[in-house]
């Protein structure tokens, strides 16, 4: 509602004040273009897609693998954990130009930049959701005989998918900010090269297309993201209603 | 056969002597209640005869075989349910039997029926009452495979009408699949109204102050807990268990 109503608003002011369109276009110049140009920036959006979803599986493996090898080794947790806030406070915009001289402009420097981007929330909360489990359900599972691995994979594991989830969401919409950052600093497609051709030729419509490209994408990931955990975490909503 | 003793154990934590010199035995197919103040070393006592802790001294057999220091050779319950949220109930029950080797789902089924939780198989814990969750959870120390049960204050989170059900109910399926049982309260009546003996510990550091064999016959009634016996019973114990703090 608020979205539709700040949509109007914008309408109306830019044809009350003929904002010209090349400073601010107006919604529905910016929809026409959305429609009219789809040919032109296809490929630029798969593109970002397929960068965007290879990018969030790899930080997601090496967050949720980064997670378990602190948690299950507590040495590495004290040496490593300063070491991940620190990655994190690496700012991209600097690193991705070394990143840019070090490897080329090929797919592998976008990949380590959303990687860098994701694993962090994920690793995070992953180690959060790992630490905080229930202290009587360990009590419980060390009293009945249970080895490590059996403790890890029947209670401190599914303990932690929630915050997992949660990790994964943030990144989600993090790797498609990842991706087009990465995209600006050279290559070939991409709706972040689509944007910077746009930008630079004042085709201010096609930078708000590439805009909302970039938050529908971004929902999107978010939606199926938060599909997946209804599945996976099943149990959580499962019979609320019967409590009892 | 489970036969479960305790010889000359000792622990102390910090140099803080906790449990000292307990002698403690549970016959086959016996009920045994150990009765003390709160803060008395009970649950240290369940960490070491679960092998959590190594004692300072002493040692602990099970069936002739040393026990002392190894997990996974007795079943247990604790004070509180400890279901896993994110498995159905059928599948909590199994956890116990799951970590040490088989699962028998028909005999889960059969079990949860018998226990009245019928009906609730595929729920999640968190749609169950707390007199149900206990009850899943004392299912689940059935169904594990080692002949000696251990509960700790099982009921003590429970008001006191669902305690009386829980009891009596716990007596029946006792009745049913005997086991040896160790059960801890703090609750005189209680200990009096489930077991065969009760054992009363004394105040830290903790040693057996006296033990009480039971006399009342099984099957037990309710009306058993309003008798003058019990009441006798039940002063008796008293007296014992305010000396151990005086």
């Amino acid at each position: 509602m608020v979205i539709i109503l700040l949509f109007i608003l914008w309408e109306s002011a830019s044809r009350v004040f003929e904002i010209p369109e090349w400073l601010i276009p107006s919604p529905s110049q910016v929809w026409e273009e959305g429609i009219a140009g789809w040919a032109v920036y296809n490929h630029h959006l798969y593109s970002t897609i397929l960068l965007t979803v290879t990018g969030f599986l790899i930080g997601s493996s090496v967050g949720i693998i980064v997670a378990i090898l602190l948690h299950v080794i507590p040495i590495f947790r004290n040496m490593f954990y300063p070491l991940i806030i620190f990655s994190q406070n690496i700012p991209i915009i600097v690193l991705a130009p070394l990143l840019v001289i070090w490897f080329g402009f090929g797919m592998l420097p976008k990949l380590i930049i959303i990687t860098l981007v994701c694993f962090f929330p994920i690793a995070v909360s992953t180690m959060d959701g790992l630490r905080q489990t229930s202290t009587e359900l360990l009590h419980y599972m060390k009293m009945a005989g249970a080895t490590k691995r059996q403790t890890f994979w029947k209670l401190e594991w599914p303990h932690a998918l929630p915050s997992l989830f949660s990790g994964l969401k943030i990144s989600a919409t993090y790797s498609v900010m990842g991706a087009v950052i990465s995209e600006w600093l050279g290559a070939k497609e991409g709706i972040g090269v689509y944007m910077t051709l746009a930008s630079s030729s004042f085709r201010t419509d096609r930078v708000f297309v590439a805009i909302f490209l970039i938050m529908l994408l971004s929902l999107l990931f978010f939606a199926l993201i938060t599909l997946i955990e209804k599945r996976v975490v099943a149990w959580k909503t499962k019979g609320v209603e019967t409590n009892g | 056969m489970a036969e479960l003793t305790l010889q000359n154990v000792s622990k102390s934590f910090d140099n803080q002597p906790i449990l000292s010199d307990i002698n403690l035995s549970v016959g086959n197919e016996e009920f045994v209640s150990v009765l003390g103040p709160s803060g008395s070393g009970k649950s240290t006592l369940f960490n070491l005869i679960g092998g959590l802790y190594q004692p300072n001294q002493g040692e602990i057999t099970l069936d002739g075989d040393t026990i002392t220091g190894t997990r996974g050779s007795i079943s247990y319950m604790p004070q509180s349910p400890s279901l896993f949220p994110w498995r159905t109930i059928v599948e909590n029950v199994m956890l116990g039997s799951e970590i040490i080797g088989k699962t028998d789902k028909r005999a889960a089924l059969s079990m949860l029926d018998r226990a009245g939780l019928s009906g609730y198989e595929n729920a999640y814990p968190h749609q169950l009452s707390g007199g149900m969750k206990q009850r899943a959870a004392f299912v689940r120390s059935l169904l594990s495979p080692q002949p000696l049960i251990c509960l700790d204050e099982p009921f003590s989170a429970l008001d006191e009408f669902t305690r009386l059900e829980m009891q009596k109910w716990l007596l029946d399926l006792w009745s049913e699949h005997k086991r040896s049982v160790l059960f801890v309260t703090h609750n005189i009546e209680e200990s009096l109204f489930l077991s065969d003996r009760v054992v009363v510990l004394s105040e830290r550091p903790a040693t057996v102050q006296r033990e009480f064999q039971v006399p009342f016959p099984r099957p037990r009634e309710e009306s058993l807990l309003l008798s003058e016996e019990m009441l006798r019973w039940k002063r008796e114990i008293y007296q014992e268990l305010k000396g151990t703090i005086q």
